[in-house]
């Protein structure tokens, strides 16, 4: 029965995975924009006319990659193909970079922050969720919920906004975008390190504070389903200390739902961090797809969303592994 | 009568101070259309080692008794007057870690169904264990290893099961292990409510059995509740019926069966199908029992009553000591009145 | 019994009866739904009478000198355009709701069509539309709909934007219901209904639905939130339709003219609060429904 839960999620990931690349190649052929195309029609006309050699190359380049003269299928199996090896190709707008390499400068920006922005705001989140279901909390800290739910309301680039423009822009505590001071080069140095922190707090508290909200939120409300179990009263019953029924039998309970919560959310997750990368300036992926979309640089965007999904995915995959341990019943009930 | 061996205990010894005494208990539900009284002055005692069952119809009231003894009403219920003493303490004039203190060690709680009673991801040893450690037992990790053992032969299970998950057990193996749990700091009164219910009737058998032989070994008293009279009859000494909120009738259980005063009591009685003979008619209780909200003036009972008097629609008849250990809340039966109602 | 004497905050005792008394004594169990529906009659109102202060004509650019601080002729002020931003607010909201209600309505339907069928009839057809509706959730939905957008030559107008996001917007009530299809598939009624000859479809209209009558309702209301939500990330990013004043839109052109850096408050400010003030009275809504549907969550009997 093992075997079977994890064959079947990586079936899923599998279909997941698929249905992310073939998105990427068949809609924008019904789609009808031709991304080579309209970024040459582009330099003709800055360039008044006149095409520089190197568009040639490019153009003769990738048409030879498409086998544009191929049938339809032939032409989606080399693209898989090709796909399934991580060749995206190269950007168009800054030819002859790959996309690759664009994402390689990128991707460690958008983990660092989404990732810490995430834990944190998941772990804090669903503690104070946890307590302001709790009856013996004080009142003081159930006037959160309110709070929960509007912060949780509000779209990550939304009070990103906000917070720019009170902490950064009318107060200068924060700096108002970018990864790092414009002009300082990157290195391990304390101060880099330093200067990093300063330039990614504003974004990560934008995704944190919504997300406390969020967690809050439905944490509480698994915690108020579960109080009514049987097994509540049953602790409650045998005299056992508050501390142990609270963590031990209410939130060990609670955090399953909880956890199945985070898997399901990540793709939104991630979604909303892309906004606010942009906002801030932030040197992440997320910056630089809004520049592909800017530019329509066909092979960007694609690159971009094929390798989120898979990482999302994948970070799907990792936590259904994970789930069994965490909840004993699932290794003998059916998926 | 059946052939098989009864339940019964030793029988009880008629003096001594009794080891729980409720008087006058009374717990209301808040309501939006305002307070409903589930239990509405309770009254009885318990001697050490003696079996009371508590019968009524659903919605009696016996539950939430059951319930108030341990002090584990839930809003919206609240406990509003009376006493419950334990062994001569007031249990309702605790705080809330005295209370926790009290729970399991003194008085001890056994549920229904078994369904869900056991938290479902922590493993068997570890909850036959935390009662005792949250009330201040040390134990070493071999001296714990041998403590559950002790817990679950004593309740006919192996050793092994305490490695278990509860959704590895069967619905009879699970409520051995509660019952385990609610033994293993020698209380003196375990309350068992429907502990029963959504078994089949051999594990039943052997569940009660269980439960029955761990209570005489702590020499312990047990409130059970439950409405198959059947079993009640083989288990319990004592027998209180209870309607509306109100506890009608209290008297041993060869008497509840052979001579029933309350004429609730004979209806109940009555209304019992028999393998003595067969029968061409099932026989109920005309009527149904009263919305809470709207209880009858006078004596609760008394719209459904065959024996029903003028008196009765005016007056509420309280618990009366009608002979030695036998209480009957009727106008039938003017006896003195020991216990306020 | 006591009478049904109502208490109001003030300590004024009205008599209430019949229906009256019922919504009454809901509305004190259930805060949320009733906050909810506040807000958004609120932010109807406000376009009500915005609509009657403003033409639409005027949220186009240059109809209005540009960069003017709100003033009582131009209460919300004018862009970097010339645009009057009061005008742009009232329209847009409209246009953004629209958006919304076209994906959740598309949404919601396709979702509950699928969510019977798969839940009701079982088998393959449920393994299938299970399996589907999986990955598709599994995927980020921002992403999808921006290679969607950006796919489509010419640009979006809000209709196009609705039916867009509606291709994802089906997939969560569609899972939700489904459990709840299957649930109550289990129930006796059905049983009852199957055994005395009711055909499939029939057991779906006369037995299933009215019973999910709450689910398909919550469910609707936040199909509608998630695609505000999926329109406006997709506007501010540049792909929604750039000649219409949706909330997104302005967005988009905020970041576009870095109105932040140049302290135009009123030009950011007003969209975001009529978006914040969207979410938080749907999300209320949503989970005054959820109270509703779901009695174990009531405090009160």
């Amino acid at each position: 029965m093992r075997a079977g839960y994890v064959i079947r999620r990586l079936a899923l990931v599998l279909a997941v995975v698929w249905l992310a690349a073939s998105v990427n190649f068949f809609v924008p052929r019904i789609g009808g924009r031709d991304p080579i195309i309209e970024k040459l029609l582009q330099e003709a006309q800055f360039r008044s006319g006149h095409l520089d050699s190197g568009y040639r190359e490019m153009a003769a380049e990738y048409g030879k990659k498409f086998g544009l003269d191929q049938p339809l299928y032939k032409q989606y199996v080399r693209y898989l193909t090709d796909t399934v090896q991580f060749k995206f190709g190269a950007s168009i707008s800054q030819y002859p970079v790959t996309v690759n390499e664009l994402l390689a400068n990128t991707v460690p920006w958008t983990v660092g922050l989404l990732g810490v922005a995430t834990i944190v705001s998941f772990g804090l989140g669903t503690f104070l969720g946890a307590l302001v279901s709790w009856g013996r909390t004080p009142i003081y800290l159930k006037a959160l919920i309110p709070a929960f739910f509007t912060l949780s309301a509000i779209p990550y680039y939304l009070l990103g906004l906000v917070l720019l423009y009170f902490f950064a822009f009318k107060a200068s505590w924060f700096p108002i975008f970018g990864g790092y001071e414009a002009g300082t080069l990157p290195s391990y140095s304390l101060d880099f390190i330093l200067n990093v922190l300063r330039h990614a707090t504003l974004p990560a508290l934008s995704i944190v504070l919504v997300g406390i909200g969020f967690w809050a939120l439905g944490m509480r409300a698994m915690m108020v389903t579960m109080q009514g179990e049987d097994y509540m009263v049953q602790a409650e019953a045998k005299g056992l200390n508050e501390r142990r029924i609270f963590w031990r039998y209410a939130i060990r309970n609670a955090i399953l739902p909880q956890s199945t919560s985070l898997a399901l959310s990540l793709g939104h997750i991630v979604s909303g961090a892309v906004l606010v990368e942009v906002i801030f300036g932030y040197p992440g992926v997320g910056s630089l797809l809004f520049l592909a979309i800017r530019e329509f640089d066909y092979f960007v965007i694609t690159g971009i969303v094929f390798m989120v999904i898979v990482a999302i995915a994948l970070a799907m995959l990792l936590m259904d592994l994970i789930y069994p341990v965490l909840d004993p019943r699932i290794k003998y009930s059916a998926a | 009568m059946t052939t098989v061996a009864p339940l019964h205990g030793a029988g009880v010894p008629a003096t001594g101070k009794p080891v729980l005494e409720v008087r006058d208990l009374r717990v209301h539900y808040d309501t939006d259309v305002g307070q409903v009284p589930a239990v509405d002055g309770a009254s009885f005692s318990l001697q050490s080692g003696e079996r009371l069952a508590l019968v009524g119809e659903s919605g009696s009231g016996k539950t939430t008794l059951a319930m108030a003894l341990l002090r584990l009403t839930r809003p919206p219920g609240r406990i509003v007057s009376g006493e419950v003493l334990l062994n001569g303490q007031d249990l309702l004039k605790l705080d809330d870690k005295e209370m926790r203190g009290v729970r399991l060690s003194g008085i001890a709680l056994v549920q229904q169904g078994a369904m869900n009673s056991m938290n479902p991801v922590v493993r068997v040893r570890e909850q036959l264990l935390d009662g005792l450690y949250d009330h201040g037992i040390k134990l070493t990790k071999v001296e714990a290893r041998e403590r559950v053992a002790q817990l679950l032969t004593g309740v006919g299970l192996t050793p092994e099961v305490a490695d278990m998950f509860p959704h590895e057990l069967s619905g009879g193996m699970k409520q051995r292990v509660c019952i385990a749990t609610a033994t293993s700091l020698g209380p003196k009164v375990i309350v068992a409510d429907e502990p029963t219910s959504a078994l089949d009737v051999v594990v039943q058998r052997q569940v009660m059995v269980t439960l029955g032989r761990l209570q005489a070994g702590l020499h312990a008293a047990v409130v059970l509740v439950g409405h198959d009279m059947g079993l009640v009859a083989q288990f319990a000494d004592t027998i209180g019926v209870m309607y509306a909120g109100k506890l009608v009738e209290v008297a041993p259980v060869a008497q509840i069966f052979g001579r029933p005063l309350h004429p609730y009591t004979k209806l109940l009685i009555e209304s019992l199908p028999t393998l003595d003979h067969k029968q061409e008619k099932f026989v109920g209780i005309p009527g149904l029992p009263p919305a809470l909200l709207d209880l009858p003036p006078g004596c609760v009972f008394h719209p459904r009553c065959p024996s029903v008097m003028e008196h009765c629609r005016g007056l509420a008849p309280g618990l009366r000591e009608e002979q030695s250990r036998r209480w009957v809340a009727c106008h039938l039966f003017p006896g003195e009145q020991v216990r306020n109602a | 019994m006591q009478p049904a004497v109502a208490r109001t905050r003030f300590g004024i005792e009205r008599r209430l009866t019949g229906r009256w008394l019922t919504t009454y004594r809901y509305a004190r169990r259930n805060p949320a739904l009733l906050m909810g529906l506040a807000i958004l009659s609120a932010l109807f109102l406000f376009w009500a009478v915005g609509s009657l202060m403003v033409d639409s004509s005027e949220a186009r650019p240059l109809s209005a000198p540009p960069d003017l601080r709100p003033s009582l002729e131009y209460p919300l002020g004018t862009d970097r355009v010339g645009r009057n931003i009061f005008a742009v607010i009232v329209s847009g909201t409209v246009l953004t709701l629209r958006i919304g209600l076209i994906a959740g309505a598309v949404g919601i339907s396709i979702g509950t069509v699928l969510a019977f069928v798969a839940g009701y009839y079982g088998g393959w057809i449920d393994a299938v539309i299970r399996g589907v509706v999986d990955t598709l959730i599994t995927v980020p939905q921002l992403l999808i709909l921006i290679i969607i957008a950006a796919s489509v030559r010419g640009g979006l107008n809000v209709e196009q934007m609705g039916l867009v996001i509606a291709t994802l917007s089906w997939t969560r009530p569609a899972r939700v219901m489904r459990a709840q299809v299957l649930t109550m598939r289990q129930r006796s009624y059905v049983e009852v209904a199957r055994l005395s000859g009711m055909s499939g479809p029939e057991v779906i209209f006369r037995e299933l639905m009215p019973n999910l009558m709450p689910y398909i309702v919550a469910s609707f209301v936040l199909a509608v939130a998630g695609g505000i939500l999926a329109s406006v990330g997709l506007e501010a990013l540049g792909l929604g339709p750039l000649e219409s004043p949706t909330l997104g839109v302005t967005i988009y052109w905020n970041i576009y003219y870095s109105s932040l850096l140049h302290g135009m408050w009123w030009w950011w400010g007003p969209p975001m609060l009529i978006i914040v003030l969207l979410f938080v009275g749907l999300f209320l809504v949503t989970a005054g429904l959820d109270e509703w549907a779901n009695p174990r969550l009531r405090k009160r009997i």
